[in-house]
C-alpha cells in the first residue's frame, strides 16, 4: 500500500457529502481553486490506524457529463489523478437518483465504496436496504452512515483501507444497455482502441461520446469516429425509437430500478413527509411571498444591527493601531513612511476589514437559508420574475445582497451553475446601492434638499440603481452574454436541521476567501492611490509660506481659541493644497474638461478617484479639497460649502454618479476573482462608468435646459 | 393529440412517454430522472404561478411550464 491514500469523495449535491468531509478532516482542510475555472477545490488530511489520507472532496454533481464545470472538475479528478478510492456519498432517503451517479462511477472503473448516509432518514421513511443483496447487485462494498450525527465514519475508514488493500480490481455490477446500443459500442471503442488512446477506457469513451459528451468529443476529432457516430445514434434511434442519450440514461435507470425493487423495501407508506409539510405553507401560493419577504428583511436587519458595534470595534481598533504605529515619528513629523503606513496602508486596509461582520453575518445568514434546503425555495419562488429579465432564481439573493455590500454578493453567485447567468448577476450586482455609498447620500441630500424630499430622494437613487440593473441584465443577455435559454431543473431538497459545525466552517471558508484574497489587491490598490494622493509633495517654497503664515498667527496678541482656529484654517489650506498638487488632483484638473457637462469641477474629480479606494472615500475627499479638514457624512460645515458651490441638479448628479460608476477596489478585485478573468472586471469597470456618464450627463443637462434645480 | 407535464394539475400523477429536448438540457432531463416511463407527481406551482414542483423517483423536482410543454405524458 502506499504511503498516502489520496480518497476521492464524490456525490449528488445535499447529499450530505461536505458534513462527511468536514468530520473526516476536521480543522485540517484547505480551500483552493482547481486551475483555470472558479470550481472550490477542498482537500484534508486524516491519519486513520496509521495510514495517511489525502481526502479531496469533489464538486457535488447529479452526473458525469460535461454539463457543468464542475462536472467536468469531478471527471476529470478521477481520470487523471487516479484516487486510490473513491467514496460515492449517497442520500439513502433519496436512493434511486444517487445511485445514477453511483452507477456512472463503476463505469469509470475506479476502487469504489459507497456509503448510504442519512440512514436515519431513510428508515423513518419505512425504508429497509438488504445491503448484501444491493453489494453482490453493484460488486462494490456499502457503509450505513449518518453525517449529521458524526455516526459510521470509521466504518467508512474501514473500508476505504479495505478497498486500497485489496490487490484484485472491483468487479462492478454491468448496466445492460440493450443489444443495440452495445453493438453500437464495440464498435466505437474498438475504433478508439486502434486509435492508441490512453487517458480513457475505450468503452467509457464510446459511450460518452454516443451521450454527445462535448468534452470528450472535443478530445477524438476524426472525420471517421465522427461518422461512425452519426451512423450509430440513428441506428439506435430507428430500432429503439429514442436518441442514445434517452436510451442510455432509461438503461442505467432501469439497471437501478433493478436493485432496488429487490433490495429496498418500503415498509410504511409515507405520503407526507415534515418537509413536505413546511413546503405547504412555505411554498404556498398566498403565503408564500409575504413569508420569504419577512424573512430576507430580518436576515438583512440581523446581519446590519448586529454587524453594527462589531465594525466600530474594528474602526476603533484602526483607529487605535494609526495613532500607535504615527507615534514612532515625533508630531508634525514629514516622514513619507509613516504616511505611507498610517494613511495608505493601515487606512485603506482597515476601511475593507471594516466590512467583515457584515459580511460574516451575511454568509452566516446565507449558509443557515442553503443548508436548511430554504434557499432552493427562494429561487423557486422568485424565478417567474427573474426569468423575466433573463435571469434564473437563483440570481435574487446575490442582488439582494448588493444593497448590503457588493464583495459578498458577488461570491453568493457561486450558487449559481450557468456561467452566463452567474457573470451577468456578477457585473449588475454593484449597481445595487451598497452599504457605502449611504455616508455619500447621507452628506449630500439634507445639503441641497428640503427635509420633506430627503426619504424620496433616497428612495429615488435606489429605484434608479434597480432599474438601470434590470436594463443591463436584458441588454447583457441579449447582447455579449447571449446564450442559450437557461433551464430551471432544480432539486428542491427536503429541509434539514443545518449542524453549527457546517453553518459556521461555510461562514469562515467564505470569509476568509473575502480577507485572503481581495486583501492583496486591495493593499496594493491602496498604496497607489495613496501615491496619487501624496505625490508629488508640495515645494518647500510652498510649505514654508505655509509655516510662516502659521508662525505669523502664533506671535501675534490673538487671543489663544481665536489662534487655533487660524491654525486649523491655514492646516486645511495646506492639505487642500497639497492634494490639488498631487497626482490625484492633476488628475482631477485634467479630467474637468470631461467632467463639466455633468456639473462637475476638478474637486469633484478628485474626490471621484478617492472614491475607487471605498466609495465612502468621496466624502473624506470633498471635506479636504473644500479646506474644512476631516469631514464625515454629517459635516454642516461641508454641507455649507457644497450649498456654496453647487446647486441642487449637481447635488443630484453627484449621487447619481457615485451610484453607477466604477465600483469600488474591493469590488473590483472580487469580480476579477470570481469572473476568473481581469477583463470582467475592466469591463464592469468601464461599462459602470459610461453608463453613469451618459446617464449623468442627460440629467445635467437636461436639467440645466429645463431649469430644474439650478438655483444657485 | 397528446398531453404534456404541463397541463396536469397539481395533486395529480402522470407517466412520462417521451421527452422532445435539444441537447444538453436533454441529457440533464434524463439524468434528472424523467425517463420515459417514470411516474410524476405534481406537487404545486410557484406562488407566481411559475415553476411548478415535482415529485419523482421520491424526491422533488422544479421544472418551468416552459419546459414541462416539452415532455410528453399521459395520465395515470
Amino acid at each position: 500500500m502506499k504511503e498516502k491514500l489520496v480518497v476521492a469523495l464524490a456525490g449528488n449535491p445535499n447529499s450530505g457529502k461536505t458534513t462527511i468531509f468536514n468530520n473526516l478532516t476536521g480543522a485540517r482542510q484547505h480551500v483552493g481553486n482547481y486551475p483555470g475555472v472558479t470550481v472550490e477545490r477542498k482537500e484534508g488530511s486524516l491519519k486513520y490506524m496509521g495510514v495517511e489520507m489525502q481526502v479531496v472532496d469533489l464538486p457535488g454533481t447529479y452526473s458525469l457529463t460535461a454539463y457543468s464545470a464542475e462536472e467536468v472538475v469531478a471527471r476529470n479528478f478521477i481520470i487523471d489523478d487516479k484516487p486510490d478510492v473513491v467514496v460515492d456519498i449517497i442520500d439513502a432517503s433519496n436512493l434511486e437518483r444517487n445511485l445514477y451517479l453511483a452507477v456512472q462511477l463503476m463505469e469509470l472503473n475506479v476502487p469504489l465504496v459507497f456509503v448510504f448516509n442519512m440512514s436515519d432518514m431513510a428508515k423513518a421513511r419505512g425504508l429497509e436496504f438488504d445491503l448484501k443483496k444491493l453489494r453482490q447487485f453493484f460488486g462494490v462494498p456499502i457503509v450505513t452512515a449518518v453525517g449529521s450525527k458524526n455516526q459510521g465514519m470509521n466504518e467508512i475508514l474501514d473500508k476505504v483501507i479495505d478497498v486500497a488493500m485489496e490487490s484484485s480490481p472491483q468487479k462492478h455490477g454491468q448496466v445492460d444497455y440493450g443489444k443495440e446500443v452495445s453493438g453500437e459500442l464495440d464498435i466505437i471503442a474498438g475504433m478508439i482502441e486502434k486509435s492508441g488512446e490512453t487517458r480513457y477506457d475505450p468503452r467509457w469513451a464510446a459511450l460518452k461520446l454516443l451521450e454527445d459528451d462535448k468534452d470528450i468529443k472535443s478530445q477524438f476529432l476524426s472525420p471517421e469516429l465522427d461518422a461512425q457516430l452519426k451512423k450509430s445514434s440513428d441506428r439506435i434511434e430507428s430500432l429503439t425509437g429514442e436518441i442514445p442519450e434517452t436510451a442510455i440514461a432509461g438503461a442505467r435507470y432501469g439497471f437501478i430500478s433493478g436493485a432496488c425493487q429487490e433490495a429496498v423495501r418500503s415498509t410504511i407508506e409515507v405520503r407526507h413527509t415534515l418537509s413536505d409539510s413546511i413546503d405547504t405553507v412555505v411554498a404556498n401560493r398566498v403565503l408564500g411571498i409575504p413569508i420569504f419577504l419577512g424573512l430576507m428583511y430580518l436576515v438583512f436587519q440581523l446581519t446590519f444591527t448586529i454587524g453594527d458595534p462589531f465594525m466600530g470595534w474594528i474602526e476603533e481598533f484602526f483607529g487605535w493601531l494609526g495613532g500607535v504605529v504615527d507615534g514612532f515619528w515625533p508630531e508634525g513629523s514629514e516622514s513619507l513612511l509613516r504616511s505611507l503606513l498610517v494613511d495608505g496602508i493601515i487606512g485603506g486596509v482597515g476601511g475593507v476589514i471594516v466590512f467583515l461582520p457584515n459580511i460574516l453575518l451575511l454568509f452566516l445568514a446565507i449558509a443557515v437559508l442553503e443548508d436548511s434546503g430554504y434557499m432552493a425555495r427562494v429561487a423557486f419562488i422568485m424565478d417567474k420574475l427573474m426569468h423575466k429579465i433573463g435571469l434564473h432564481g437563483k440570481s435574487f439573493i446575490p442582488l439582494l445582497i448588493g444593497f448590503g455590500c457588493s464583495v459578498p454578493a458577488i461570491m453568493a453567485t457561486r450558487t449559481l451553475e450557468n456561467r452566463r447567468d452567474r457573470l451577468i448577476t456578477m457585473l449588475v450586482a454593484p449597481m445595487m446601492s451598497c452599504g457605502a455609498r449611504l455616508p455619500i447620500y447621507a452628506l449630500i441630500i439634507p445639503a441641497f434638499f428640503p427635509q420633506s424630499l430627503n426619504a424620496p430622494m433616497l428612495w429615488i437613487i435606489y429605484v434608479i440603481g434597480i432599474v438601470v440593473a434590470i436594463i443591463s441584465a436584458k441588454a447583457l443577455g441579449a447582447t455579449i452574454l447571449k446564450g442559450e435559454s437557461v433551464p430551471f431543473v432544480m432539486e428542491l431538497p427536503p429541509y434539514r436541521m443545518p449542524t453549527v459545525k457546517g453553518v459556521l466552517t461555510h461562514m469562515w471558508e467564505r470569509g476568509w476567501l473575502y480577507l485572503k484574497k481581495a486583501g492583496t489587491i486591495i493593499l496594493g490598490i491602496s498604496i497607489v492611490l495613496w501615491a496619487m494622493t501624496t505625490f508629488p509633495r508640495p515645494s518647500e517654497e510652498v510649505k514654508a509660506g505655509f509655516e510662516s503664515q502659521r508662525q505669523a498667527v502664533e506671535a501675534s496678541n490673538m487671543p489663544a481659541e481665536e489662534k487655533d482656529d487660524f491654525i486649523i484654517d491655514i492646516d486645511n489650506a495646506e492639505s487642500e493644497q497639497a492634494l490639488q498638487n498631487s497626482i490625484a488632483g492633476r488628475v482631477g484638473m485634467f479630467i474637468e474638461p470631461a467632467l463639466k457637462p455633468l456639473g462637475f469641477d476638478w474637486k469633484i474629480g478628485t474626490a471621484l478617484i478617492g472614491a475607487f479606494a471605498a466609495k465612502e472615500v468621496f466624502v473624506a475627499q470633498m471635506g479636504i479639497v473644500y479646506s474644512v479638514g476631516e469631514a464625515d457624512e454629517e459635516s454642516d460645515t461641508l454641507r455649507a460649502k457644497l450649498e456654496e458651490n453647487y446647486s441642487p441638479l449637481i447635488g443630484f448628479c453627484i449621487m447619481l454618479f457615485c451610484l453607477l460608476s466604477a465600483p469600488c477596489m474591493a469590488t473590483f478585485a472580487i469580480t476579477r476573482r470570481e469572473s476568473g478573468s481581469i477583463k470582467w472586471a475592466f469591463f464592469q469597470l468601464i461599462g459602470m462608468t459610461v453608463i453613469a456618464y451618459i446617464l449623468t450627463f442627460i440629467v445635467f443637462q437636461a436639467g440645466t435646459l429645463l431649469q430644474i434645480g439650478v438655483k444657485l | 393529440m397528446s398531453i404534456t407535464l404541463r397541463d396536469i394539475n397539481p395533486g395529480e400523477s402522470c407517466r412520462v412517454i417521451r421527452a422532445n429536448f435539444k441537447g444538453e438540457l436533454h441529457k440533464r432531463i434524463m439524468e434528472m430522472g424523467i425517463t420515459p416511463g417514470s411516474v410524476i407527481e405534481v406537487e404545486r406551482f410557484a406562488p407566481l404561478g411559475d415553476p411548478m414542483e415535482l415529485k419523482i423517483k421520491g424526491y422533488h423536482l422544479s421544472l418551468r411550464k416552459s419546459e414541462a410543454a416539452c415532455i410528453e405524458v399521459e395520465r395515470v
